[in-house]
């Protein structure tokens, strides 16, 4: 078995709307891909034909080597972004109903949870919470993490120590599939898959995706005016402090400057993730 | 600073929610809060806006008609259209006529809104729902927006326009406050102020917090953690020598605004540093 998950060509409809339209994707042990899409780019659909929550109209579905089923199910730990732990029980309660649930009653709380073992899962905070979810998830040693928006609400240390647990099962040989809108999250994954209208539109590390987007730098004593113009003049220009960064080349944006007599300095730098994103899956705007 | 907190304290029963916290807000800038669930992002800006009284410090703040505020969550009327969320919020702002007309218009045409102005705020996509929420903030040119984690769970295409949204009130003077879990966003700001555990870990502009990354940064492989003061960035370790001795194995690197920030985080949670 080459790959734990694997789509080929999948493809699923609802109704006329085609959500998830001819998707190759691959997981292999030890390996962390990130998934990343806007709303409505197909996600949760490929989760779910993965998972086996929902047949595919066309294409291969393969966990560990075979069609998903309840059998394979088991083999997977599963986060969602609501976490699927019950608030109105304790850390060591849901741990035990999840360990019974996969036929592992008994199992030790894991060190890292042991701390709250007594407290209301809905009492702690949501990093802690967060942390619980995981280490449940992992309770019946899956083979594949599916982790939905892993760290969102959680500051920088807390997001750092989830990540340690995740790079920890993956060193362990389980294989993780994480979607998320956080950049600073995807660029901690090995490898990145961006989905737009159903479709894998760009795939490869952090790296691969930003390579040859570029976006232009502008620095003005008058950036305020700088800003107003440009944006009424369509480009997509973003604040940085008082420097603005835009999709659009240097050549267009000092012409558009100079004609306004705004002095500035226009630079051309490598775009950061988050700016190659929104330039990949740039819709047309839609203003 | 011309609005904004200065050493400001609120106390919850026997603990601080905020102590001694300052953040400016000055006009035509963003000041953004970062920190995670807890840290306590949503009292500093609740105290900003006039719903919460400190009960030490100073608070700077124009009259409450010159503020727009939208919380955390909703912020918004899910059975009200998107006009009609927008009425509603002119005629709180007593806004009426040309001016408001125009106003609107603008700010439909900004969000991309105008085409979904029928649709209910409830049947609204998450990120157009906090367009929404904005623009209806934004109605009146208030002097003092303020934010509460407008990008939270929000998809990087309907962040960008957020941050369009908050650029251009800045870019017309507003004065703005935002507060965000994504460190990648504070990089956006002129000021930004980190909190943990309603204490500053750090402030000032994005380079004057990274050029006061104190100590050295190094890079190590492994499995386990190389010590407390480490952290996780894709495949390898950060480790942070706050004296400047770096560990016996650990490659010397340049620490980048995240690193400085996640430091700035773990010298707050170190025993014996700070308060």
């Amino acid at each position: 078995m080459e790959y734990l998950a694997e789509t080929h060509r999948a493809l699923r409809r609802f109704g006329r709307f085609t959500a998830v339209s001819g998707v190759d994707l691959t997981v292999r042990a030890g390996e962390i891909v990130g998934l990343l899409g806007a709303n409505g780019a197909g996600k949760t659909t490929l989760i779910r034909l993965l998972l086996g929550l929902l047949p595919p109209n066309e294409g291969v579905i393969h966990l560990f080597g075979e069609s998903p089923s309840i059998g394979t199910r088991r083999r997977v730990g599963y986060v969602p972004q609501t976490l699927g732990l019950y608030a109105g029980l304790t850390v060591r309660e849901n741990w035990d109903f999840t360990a019974a649930a996969f036929g592992g009653a008994g199992t030790p709380l894991p060190e890292e949870i042991s701390a709250w073992q007594g407290q209301l899962v809905g009492s702690l905070p949501l990093g802690a919470q967060r942390q619980v979810a995981f280490a449940v998830a992992l309770s019946h040693r899956p083979e594949l993490l599916v982790l939905d928006e892993p760290t969102s609400g959680v500051g920088p240390l807390g997001s750092a120590r989830l990540w340690e647990g995740i790079r920890k099962a993956a060193a362990a040989g389980a294989g993780a599939l994480v979607t998320t809108h956080n950049m600073e999250e995807a660029e901690q994954c090995d490898r990145l898959m961006i989905m737009a209208d159903g479709k894998v539109v760009a795939s490869g590390t952090a790296a691969d995706i930003t390579a040859g987007h570029d976006v232009t730098e502008v620095r003005a004593a008058d950036w305020s005016r700088a800003f107003a113009l440009l944006d009424g003049s369509g480009f997509r220009v973003q604040l940085h402090g008082t420097m603005l960064r835009a999709g659009a080349r240097p050549a267009d944006i000092s012409a558009v400057l100079s004609r306004a007599r705004i002095e500035a300095t226009v630079e051309s730098v490598p775009a950061n993730l988050e700016e190659a994103f929104v330039a990949i899956v740039a819709r047309p705007a839609p203003w | 600073m011309s609005w904004g907190l200065r050493e400001v304290t609120v106390t919850r029963g026997h603990t601080e929610a905020l102590a001694g916290v300052t953040v400016p807000v000055d006009p035509a800038g963003v000041t953004v809060v970062v920190g995670g669930d807890g840290a306590g992002k949503s009292t500093c800006l609740q105290v900003l806006a006039g719903l919460l009284q400190p009960s030490l410090g100073t608070v700077l703040r124009p009259p409450k008609e010159r503020i727009g505020y939208v919380p955390a969550t909703a912020g918004l009327y899910a059975d009200l259209t998107v006009q009609e969320n927008l009425d509603f919020s002119a005629s709180a702002y007593r806004l009426s006529g040309a001016d408001y007309r125009q106003r609107a218009h603008t700010l439909l045409e900004q969000t991309g809104l105008g085409p979904a102005r029928r649709r209910l705020g409830g049947q609204l996509s998450g990120g157009m729902q906090r367009k929404l929420a904005v623009a209806m903030a934004l109605l009146h040119a208030p002097a003092l927006l303020v934010l509460d984690e407008p990008t939270t769970g929000v998809d990087p295409v309907s962040r960008a326009e957020l941050w369009r949204l908050i650029s251009a009130a800045a870019a017309d003077g507003t004065a703005v406050a935002v507060s965000t879990t994504y460190v990648n966003e504070a990089a956006r700001a002129a000021l930004v102020v980190l909190l943990e555990d309603g204490k500053t870990a750090a402030s000032g502009t994005p380079a004057q917090i990274l050029d006061g990354f104190p100590g050295r940064l190094g890079v190590m492989d492994g499995a386990e953690r190389p010590g407390p003061l480490s952290w996780r960035r894709g495949v390898t370790w950060r480790v942070w020598a706050p004296e400047g001795a770096l560990p016996a194995g650990a490659r010397p690197a340049a620490p980048d605004f995240q690193d400085a920030v996640v430091a700035a985080a773990l010298a707050r949670q170190r025993p014996g540093q700070g308060g």
